[in-house]
């Protein structure tokens, strides 16, 4: 039970970093970008395209799997899918909001993106699974019964470490404050003088990072392929509308939540349902509590 | 000759089974502005619920039932309507996404249901030997694949025929006020909810039909023949096509259809084994490459939706 417990809060953990994502584009861009999982998926290839081309060092940090290319990888890999989901709202989304298309025209042409990013993958890296390293790591074990891997133990401290930043950009910085005015009234902002599309463009930068961040800290705890992504759309949005969407802190508690209750889930129902666990929440929260746990009632 | 005719035949047959699944699409996104973004579950309820209901008696497996085609059609109509209604009621009131979401997990849903509830389903070996309508009275594959395909326009013709009667209908109407402006619907009284639901379960219930008519067709099903990329397929279908006109909308299914078993083709007769994934990938980014364009640049698709004027409107400018 308490593995099951460990496991839930470190898959919990990745899923958060990709919620924010979703909520954020939820709360200022107002439409569900049904492609923000495919960046972790290419958040994940991007670092592992770093790696294959800087090399894994011999060296590496202790009892981690990885040395320092691989924190060069990480950085890579969060500038790259920044720019990738920059590069797919010029094309796409930023062209359709021109237009003044409805929203779900772009929640439409979401999953259309969403089909391309994934098969390309396919198309340049192959359909197989891969792995950061090819070195074994051996579980520690931290409470009777609980085995956790160090690899897993420091990607949920980084989490913690990037959840904190985001709060404290958040709520101290200029840009931090601009991007909540602009999720709760983007007109009223504009009028108070804030750039929206800047702040439109630091959503999908900060948004792309973090699912760099999961797809990477997914990378390494489990393994990279191309459908990571489309396997983790629904707890990613699940957990964004638990949350409540445009509420990042609803985001990171809906992420712990989905993420528990999956690995708990076997305990009462078959293992081969358990991808479902996420659409009876979602089912739940819709019969119960639309807004979820932090969002505005009139969303 | 024979063999050209008999793979046209097969062709078409397919196409038009996506045209009317295309065609519940069109009620739910053309005319109500609906976000179905698990087309393929409800298809594959109408393929199994058909599957269960004509198929013989398996050890195991519940079922052996083998009633007549027509009551395995209606079956796979009523329950498509119901897994419909389950995910409607709960989001009919909520902004558009919450839908889609909705419907996404439901068709994963199902996907799990075939695979594991193995004494219903039979998992990943599928039901087989399913008996198919006439299928001893015909010789040769040809003469029952003209049959089938014959059965099939059929029904295109019927679900066209019904589908642009309601459609004409006051309720047909209100639908597309609902579409066009839902604040002026509602303060005439009308219960958006009511027909966005009604319509959400007709669309699905269309869905599950074109489930069945496949599965007829082939005789067997299987949670393979029901992967997600079907639900991809069937929007460009309609987006190509032209959402909001259900001439579109089979038309879209037939080029989009074509489109991919062409490049299918060219696929596994000129890439080498090794590239066949990648080469399956990029039928699916062509796909994608559609929809995405089409969205962009020619919104209304091939035969955009024929705008109405009611007929007490005064055209003359005064």
């Amino acid at each position: 039970m308490g593995q099951l417990i460990a496991d839930g809060i470190l898959t919990g953990a990745i899923l958060s970093l990709g919620a924010i994502g979703v909520t954020m584009t939820l709360g200022i861009l107002r439409f569900a970008n049904f492609s923000h999982s495919e960046l972790v998926t290419w958040g994940g290839y991007f670092a592992l395209t770093f790696v294959a081309f800087a090399g894994t060092t011999a060296e590496t940090f202790g009892p981690l799997s990885f040395g320092w290319s691989f924190v060069g990888a990480i950085v890579f890999a969060a500038v790259a899918t920044a720019g990738l989901a920059l590069l797919v709202d010029f094309l796409v989304f930023a062209r359709l909001r021109r237009r003044r298309a409805a929203e779900m025209t772009l929640v439409f042409a979401s999953f259309g993106v969403a089909l391309l990013l994934r098969h390309v993958i396919v198309v340049i890296f192959g359909p197989q699974a891969v792995y950061y390293t090819g070195t074994l790591q051996f579980a520690i074990e931290i409470l009777p019964g609980v085995r956790v891997m160090p690899d897993q133990m420091l990607v949920l401290a980084l989490t913690l470490v990037l959840v904190a930043g985001l709060h404290l950009m958040l709520k101290y910085s200029r840009l931090g404050i601009a991007m909540r005015a602009s999720a709760e009234n983007t007109d009223l902002a504009r009028v108070h003088g804030v750039d929206v599309r800047m702040v439109i463009r630091w959503t999908w930068a900060i948004g792309g990072g973090l699912a760099a961040a999961a797809g990477v800290f997914y990378g390494l705890t489990v393994q990279m392929r191309p459908e990571v992504g489309f396997a983790l759309l629904l707890p990613l949005f699940t957990a964004a509308l638990l949350g409540g969407s445009g509420s990042v802190y609803g985001a990171v508690l809906g992420g712990l939540i989905i993420g528990l209750s999956e690995s708990l889930s076997v305990l009462i129902i078959p293992t081969g349902y358990k991808q479902a666990v996420p659409f009876l929440i979602l089912l739940l929260i819709l019969y119960a509590r639309p807004r979820g746990l932090f969002g505005d009632a009139s969303r | 000759m024979m063999g050209l005719i008999s793979y046209f035949s097969f062709f078409l047959m397919l196409a038009l089974i996506y045209g009317i699944a295309t065609m519940g699409l069109n009620l739910q996104w053309g005319f109500t502005g609906l976000f179905n973004a698990g087309v393929v579950g409800f298809f594959a309820i109408g393929g199994y619920a058909f599957a269960i209901i004509i198929g013989p008696d398996r050890e195991g497996l519940v079922g052996g039932f083998e009633m007549p085609f027509v009551i395995g059609l209606l079956g796979a109509l009523v329950f498509s309507a119901l897994a419909a209604v389950i995910v409607g009621l709960a989001t009919m009131r909520l902004r558009s996404h919450y839908l889609a979401i909705s419907t996404f997990g439901i068709a994963l849903t199902i996907q799990l249901v075939a695979l594991n509830f193995e004494s219903l389903t039979a998992g990943n070996l599928g039901l087989i030997g399913l008996g198919r309508p006439l299928a001893d009275a015909f010789d040769t594959p040809l003469g029952f694949n003209l049959f089938y395909l014959g059965l099939v326009v059929v029904a295109t013709l019927v679900v066209y025929g019904a589908l642009q009667m309601i459609l004409q209908s006051p309720w047909g109407r209100v639908l597309r006020s609902i579409r066009e402006d839902e604040e002026a619907a509602i303060s005439l009284g009308k219960d958006v909810r009511l027909f966005r639901l009604q319509a959400f379960v007709i669309g699905c219930s269309l869905m599950g039909l074109a489930g069945a008519l496949y599965v007829g067709s082939i005789g067997y099903v299987s949670p393979f023949d029901f992967l997600p990329i079907l639900t991809f397929q069937i929007w460009t279908m309609l987006i190509l096509g032209g959402s909001g006109n259900n001439r579109g909308a089979i038309l879209g299914a037939i080029v989009v259809w074509g489109v991919w078993t062409t490049s299918g083709w060219f696929i596994s007769s000129i890439l080498p084994p090794a590239w066949q994934v990648r080469g399956a990938a990029s039928q699916v980014i062509l796909i994608g490459l559609i929809l995405v364009l089409t969205l962009l640049y020619r919104p209304r698709g091939l035969i955009g939706e024929r705008i109405s004027v009611s007929s007490g409107a005064r055209l003359d400018g005064q």
